[in-house]
């Protein structure tokens, strides 16, 4: 008889959660929720955070060979803007239940996901542009949205984040602007740089709509807003033209404009690629993990001095007192 | 630690929530904030508030704490009807 109840009642429960859903109102930290709303919020704002705080691997390679001072002081603020991202991300993520401490192991231990795009090299200087334009372009068109996102705390959070990653788009294509007016060698480069970025950019916006298994419950519980494809088509439609500008050319044989659609028609995606990638089988993803893992091992010392610091100066009362 | 976080956006405003990071202690958490949350000077003054010091009301609660304000519309200048003709009330 209980149990009986207990099912009733939670499916009462879960009517009225639906209910605040459709009618606009955001949950919050303390609201109740269904079990695999706050499951699947976790790792969904769990995994943007880890890959924000991956994706500063590939960029952080070139910091030390950005060709001029102001190039690299934008890169620079680039990567600790990545890292303030994934720390954003992770509070949110907090106010589900999870400890810091769990989500990092999950990484570290390569059980959580990160965006496949971050499994990536960057090869030369114009990938650095490539990724500020397509990546960060594809991450914001992803990112949008989310603002109106169901949970409070992320979608707050991706409030802040979009309001600082226009930045991020606009200093990859200025990179690009520059090279296309370049020398033959510098126009060369950011061709291949946008040869090999084009279809994992593609990619990021995940699987096709009908192979998306997370996808119906997400969009009825206002997690996730615009279709895969959806996103997909509007990034293709955005930024074909500012190939066009660059004077670079889409490595898609079967990229044309569908008068009737409106949109551009584009080629086959190869998935296998994909699910390579995201298995864990791209071509840098064991170097991510390790560089992660020697991270975490080489900063314990600083984490282990910031706490005998707090131990010892502990109740000495500075700063506290009526906040001005 | 765990610490919330609120910023002064600027002069006359009230400290905002902006979310919350780890520290070590409060001093610390002072320039985490800084730097986490004021990139772009979103900020002239920083609290940082040990997230265990906060008590919250509970959202189940929400209806009873704050059904007495429901039934008291006369709180509202609207409800006063002011004849026309009296000004400056």
């Amino acid at each position: 008889m209980k149990d009986m109840e207990s099912v009733a009642e939670r499916a009462f429960q879960d009517r009225i959660f639906q209910e605040r859903i459709d009618a606009g109102i955001k949950i919050e930290p303390k609201d109740a929720m269904p079990d695999a709303y706050r499951k699947t919020l976790v790792r969904q704002i769990s995994q943007h955070a880890h890959s924000e705080i991956v994706g500063q691997l590939p960029e952080g390679n070139w910091i030390g060979r950005a060709p001029t001072l102001q190039r690299k002081a934008i890169l620079l603020a680039k990567v600790q803007d990545e890292a303030g991202h994934g720390l954003y991300l992770y509070s949110a993520a907090e106010t589900l239940g999870v400890e810091r401490e769990d989500l990092i192991a999950d990484l570290l231990s390569g059980k959580a996901k990160y965006s496949s795009i971050f499994n990536y090299p960057t090869l030369t200087w114009a990938d650095i542009g490539a990724i500020g334009w397509l990546v960060d372009g594809a991450a914001i068109m992803n990112q949008i949205p989310l603002c109106r996102c169901s949970y409070g705390p992320y979608a707050r959070a991706m409030v802040r984040i979009c309001k600082e990653e226009s930045f991020h788009q606009r200093q990859g294509f200025d990179i690009l602007v520059a090279l296309s007016r370049g020398t033959e060698a510098q126009k060369a480069m950011a061709q291949d740089a946008l040869n090999r970025w084009w279809w994992p950019s593609l990619m990021m916006f995940g699987p096709p709509d009908e192979q998306s298994s997370h996808s119906a419950q997400s969009s009825q519980w206002k997690i996730k807003l615009v279709s895969n494809d959806g996103l997909r088509q509007k990034f293709v439609d955005q930024t074909v033209p500012q190939a066009d500008y660059l004077g670079l050319r889409v490595p898609d044989p079967d990229l044309r404009w569908n008068e009737e659609r409106g949109h551009y028609d584009f080629g086959v995606i190869n998935w296998d690629e994909f699910n390579q990638v995201i298995r864990g089988n791209g071509p840098c993803n064991k170097d991510r993990l390790e560089m992660r893992r020697q991270a975490q091992e080489d900063g314990a010392w600083v984490r282990e001095a910031a706490r005998a610091h707090a131990a010892k100066h502990a109740g000495s009362g500075a700063g506290r007192g009526a906040p001005a | 630690m765990l610490f919330e976080i609120f910023i002064r956006s600027q002069h006359g405003l009230a400290h905002k929530h902006v979310g919350s990071l780890h520290a070590a202690d409060a001093e610390m958490a002072l320039v985490n904030a800084r730097d986490v949350y004021t990139r772009r000077h979103e900020g002239v003054s920083i609290w940082v508030v040990p997230s265990e010091a906060i008590t919250a009301s509970s959202p189940g609660e929400k209806e009873p704490l704050f059904e007495p304000a429901n039934n008291k519309v006369y709180r509202h200048p609207g409800f006063f009807h002011v004849p026309p003709e009296v000004k400056n009330i």
